[in-house]
């Protein structure tokens, strides 16, 4: 009857607490629920195997059957990037006290508030922002919270996205965006990329942009890895339209590239799985909210938040929750959208990263990854048929085109895999016009040798 | 037993300084690769404009300070530390062998768009976690998109949309149900995903009459989501009829099993009429709750509505799991990327083969059990009473009470309480959702982890910090006395001039004054 989970699976215990109770058996505490409540259905689930070793070596033998990144040479990103993650990331998350607390108060869990705190606080930094919340499941969790708060500050109805967003994010913004038939529902309006340099077209833009525009949202890099270099007139082109803009980036790209805070966007969302947060087959999701500090933009977060104050009485810094009364917790439909158990977890790893990269950091690996990737394209451009679109204004994604090899993306990934190798991602899944071109993602974990294989495997596969 | 002595316990206090106050410049806790194919020029890729300007406001550390600075925040956490009686999250045991499980390079370095012959252990295992959860629910399918029990509950929202946008019934279908005592989150995701929100108010028997429910639908309804049984550990014994009523309608029926740990392999939520339901992985199935994810809402439906499910769905053709997509519309496409947050579905799957039907049944028996063992002991102390105290029978995993007499005759609070319990090493236990109805609440639910001894301690604190109320309220007032802070004076931080959610927004605001 024990079970090494279960401190009271001792009959003797058991007994003495029916006695205490009052009843003879456990069933009677059962009783409201009525008797054709109770099934009768005779599970499946197997009965409990009780040695860890046993169910260790299921569960590894089991698992054993993946293939990783970290065996295979992988290319693969779009919008989900394989980086290195420093140990201690990973030492301190799985410390008990992190790893299983509930969600205390700031006096019982005063370290994880501070620590979360300063998530908000390093990345409010990065961002060049002063109000940020606490984190959402995803990076199109985000982008959908963020799209829903400028149309609660607008009090208009349409946004417009691009029409190449990475589909996985395009459809969590669908989901987020609803019925337009209900209420808070939300147009999803298009906008289309200049095919002659991969970036927004801004005449595009201009033409769909209007008094019904709630926001835009764009991504800086965007998602074939393009540098988005007329930020700033996209910002203005909105704002002349009285429409909020959403800027979704990479954080890793911060040290480098330009800072949502910079160009003015009003609200900056991305994901945190760059900082510090192993890609776990998607389980390294998470999402940032951060803006300006005003007033018009902090009483629309949906999101918790932990506020940092000096305490008059004690003297001592003091964390609170911020805007509490204002999320589903605190005001259930009334509240902005919703909020629950998030990924906060990956938050103090993410603090972690932040404050172990440091100012010099951030632009090291920046430009370390601007090198890789760079280095990848003109490695891949030599290999005969095979071209880079939309070069040089790219940060760690690139399309690579293969058109002219006439061979399919998918047999040259196929062939890749023969050799070890996982192809970039095809970006035909998602669209007709880019069919035989591949999204490769090159970061700082792709030494020189990994580029040199992949292109000589290149070579052999299409020759 | 352990003692209850005022002095066995201190928090760890390290008087850790925020890490934008620590470090010297120059120093460096992390290194970029480096071999030679980094000699590029920059500024001909990054045009000036798109360019940053002047570098992050970071704090310059050494790795080894970053490491202590956040093992010192670790230790000033108490959660799990000391005994955890946080009800309506069912604080359970997270087997670490999970955890070294999800650091393997084959969970940790697994890229979600891998070809999915490459990732068969982890289909596999998410395959089986979803035969094992139709068989707990009875229902037909589940997925792992949702991030949490909210998402999850989120999710049915969504799926109830793309049900009715489907039978062309959109804009008439708009309204959903749910109860005062039901997850906030059920409310408030029906009202984000554009549906108008009826809330049930519980009456004498501690749950909403058949006749208010029949009252509340109509044509309009779209769906029932509510939580059964309740935080106050009362079962709704006309659940079934809840279901043929809003069926009768047309409505689709949704269970919040966020409270299933004293009902595990008892009740089967399709059995009771629901087309839909939820599970927490962490929490009930033994995931850890990382202090606020990442968690898994696992939603699992009946047959008729796997067309409109969001993500990829796994598929067995043989001995071989392949992914594929519904057409979407009718269904959700997504609730967020990929699969879900895998980690935890393994950690649940080594939860579910090491606990076995057996042992979840058990988990609920003991969980009942102990909840009621509790509740005896609790209400013999003066001034602690049941919440709806006239309902007399046992409760379920969990009991809500007042000390509405104790703040009365003392002025001490149900919060002063809950602090001054920390002095004891426990963690701060819970209250309530809001709106409290029940005045100075608080919701223990002591699950199947804990010992005896640990129960008995947590109630003989609690008896004592009763008693010190009556005899010393200030102090009580007061605490904690032995925690990493003192309480400070509550100031109002929901002000634009007061909040500072950044280092550099606490920097304006709090120290040019």
């Amino acid at each position: 009857m024990a079970h090494p989970y279960m401190s009271n699976s001792v009959q003797d215990i058991i007994k003495e607490l029916l006695d205490y109770v009052g009843v003879e058996k456990v069933d009677d505490l059962f009783s409201q629920i009525p008797e054709d409540h109770r099934t009768k259905h005779q599970f499946k689930l197997p009965k409990g195997v009780k040695s860890e070793a046993a169910v260790a070596r299921e569960v590894r033998s089991i698992l054993a059957k993946n293939k990783s990144c970290a065996e295979y040479l992988s290319f693969l990103g779009n919008g989900y990037w394989q980086h290195y993650v420093p140990a201690i990331c990973k030492t301190v998350v799985t410390r008990s006290e992190f790893l299983t607390s509930v969600w205390g108060t700031t006096l019982s869990d005063q370290g994880r508030f501070q620590a979360l705190f300063e998530f908000q606080s390093l990345l409010g930094e990065l961002l060049d922002y002063d109000f940020v919340s606490l984190p959402v499941y995803s990076w199109g969790c985000a982008a959908g919270h963020a799209l829903r708060m400028a149309a609660r500050i607008t009090g208009r109805k349409e946004v417009i996205v691009p029409s190449f967003l990475e589909p996985e994010r395009f459809k969590v913004i669908q989901t987020y965006c609803g019925e337009p038939e209900l209420r808070g529902g939300l147009k999803i309006v298009q906008v289309g990329y200049d095919p002659s340099t991969g970036r927004t077209d801004l005449e595009d833009l201009g033409r769909k942009v209007n008094e019904n525009t709630a926001a835009v949202y764009f991504e800086n890099p965007n998602s074939f890895g393009i540098i988005e270099q007329d930020a700033a007139e996209i910002v203005q082109i909105a704002h002349q339209n009285g429409a909020e803009v959403v800027a979704g980036v990479d954080p890793i790209s911060l040290g480098v590239l330009a800072p949502p805070g910079q160009y003015e966007a009003d609200i900056g969302v991305g994901s945190l799985q760059p900082l510090g947060i192993s890609l776990n087959a998607g389980g390294g999701v998470g999402g940032f909210i951060a803006s300006r500090d005003e007033e018009k933009y902090a009483r629309q977060y949906p999101t918790l938040q932990v506020g940092l104050y000096d305490d008059p009485k004690t003297g001592t810094k003091q964390m609170a929750m911020v805007l509490f009364g204002q999320t589903s917790y605190g005001a259930r439909e009334n509240g902005n959208d919703w909020t629950g158990n998030s990924v906060y977890l990956w938050a103090i790893a993410s603090a972690i990263y932040m404050s172990m990269l440091g100012p010099e950091g951030f632009v090291e690996l920046g430009n370390t990854i601007l090198s890789r990737s760079h280095y990848f394209a003109d490695a891949v451009s030599g290999v005969p048929g095979v071209k880079v679109l939309w070069s040089p204004s790219f940060f760690k994604e690139v399309v690579v085109d293969f058109r002219q090899t006439g061979k399919s993306v998918d047999y040259i990934n196929k062939a890749l895999y023969e050799n070890g190798i996982f192809g970039g991602y095809d970006l035909g899944r998602q669209s007709k016009e880019l069919e035989g071109c591949a999204l490769y993602c090159v970061t700082e974990v792709h030494t020189k040798d990994d580029i040199e294989r992949l292109v000589s495997t290149l070579r052999r596969v299409l020759s | 037993m352990k003692a209850v002595r005022s002095d066995a316990y201190h928090a760890a206090k390290w008087s850790e300084p925020i890490i934008h106050e620590l470090g010297k410049k120059g120093r460096r806790g992390f290194f970029a690769p480096s071999d030679g194919s980094e000699d590029l020029d920059v500024s001909k890729i990054v045009p000036e404009k798109i360019a940053r300007k002047g570098k992050p406001e970071l704090p310059e550390l050494s790795e080894p300070e970053v490491l202590m600075h956040y093992e010192h925040l670790s230790q000033q956490v108490l959660g799990m530390m000391g005994i955890s009686l946080f009800g309506t999250c069912t604080m359970k045991y997270n087997p670490r062998i999970g955890e070294l499980v999800g650091l393997q390079e084959e969970v940790a370095d697994v890229h979600p768009l891998q070809d999915p012959s490459t990732i068969q252990g982890i289909l596999e295992i998410l395959y089986k976690v979803n035969e094992f959860l139709c068989d707990l629910s009875g229902m037909d399918r589940f997925i792992f998109q949702p991030g949490g029990g909210a998402h999850a509950s989120y999710t049915h929202a969504c799926i109830t949309r793309a049900y009715f946008k489907d039978k062309g019934e959109l804009g008439k279908r708009n309204e959903i149900i749910t109860t005062m005592q039901s997850h906030p989150c059920n409310a408030a995701t029906a009202a984000a995903a554009g549906f108008r929100v009826v809330t049930l108010p519980i009456e004498e028997n501690g749950y909403p009459s058949l006749e208010a429910l029949k009252a509340a639908v109509s044509e309009r309804t779209a769906a029932l989501m509510v939580g059964n049984p309740d935080d106050m550990g009362i079962y709704n014994p006309e659940i079934k009829m809840w279901t043929e009523i809003v069926h009768s309608v047309g409505g689709l029926c949704f269970y919040d099993h966020a409270n299933f740990n004293g009902v595990m392999g008892k009740i089967r939520a399709a059995e009771l009429g629901f087309d839909a339901c939820m599970f927490m992985l962490h929490k009930t199935f033994g995931a850890p709750k990382g202090g606020g994810g990442p968690a898994v809402g696992a939603y699992g439906c009946k047959e008729h509505l796997i067309k409109y499910l969001a993500g990829p769905l796994i598929v067995r053709n043989g001995d071989r799991y392949d992914l594929i997509e519904n057409s979407s519309p009718p269904a959700v496409g997504r609730m967020r990327e990929y699969l879900g947050n895998v980690p935890q579905v393994i950690k649940a799957y080594i939860w579910l083969r090491s606990m076995g039907i057996d042992g979840v049944q058990q988990a609920s028996d003991i969980s009942v059990l102990v909840n009621n063992y509790m509740d005896k002991r609790l209400t013999s102390i003066p001034g602690v009473k049941r919440a709806l105290p006239h309902l007399t029978g046992p409760r379920m995993e969990m009991t809500r009470y007042s000390v509405e007499e104790i703040k009365q005759q003392t002025g001490v609070s149900i919060i002063d309480i809950q602090h001054r319990m920390l002095d004891f090493g426990i963690d701060a236990f819970w209250l309530s959702h809001e709106p409290w109805f029940v005045p100075e609440p608080f919701t223990p639910e002591a699950g199947e982890m804990w010992s005896k001894e640990d129960i008995d301690y947590w109630i003989d604190c609690f008896a004592m910090v009763c008693e010190e109320a009556r005899t010393n309220p200030d102090f009580v007032r007061t605490a904690p006395h032995n925690q990493v802070l003192p309480r400070g004076e509550a100031v109002d931080v929901d002000q634009p001039d007061k909040w500072a959610t950044t280092w550099r927004a606490y920097q304006k605001k709090w120290k040019n004054k």
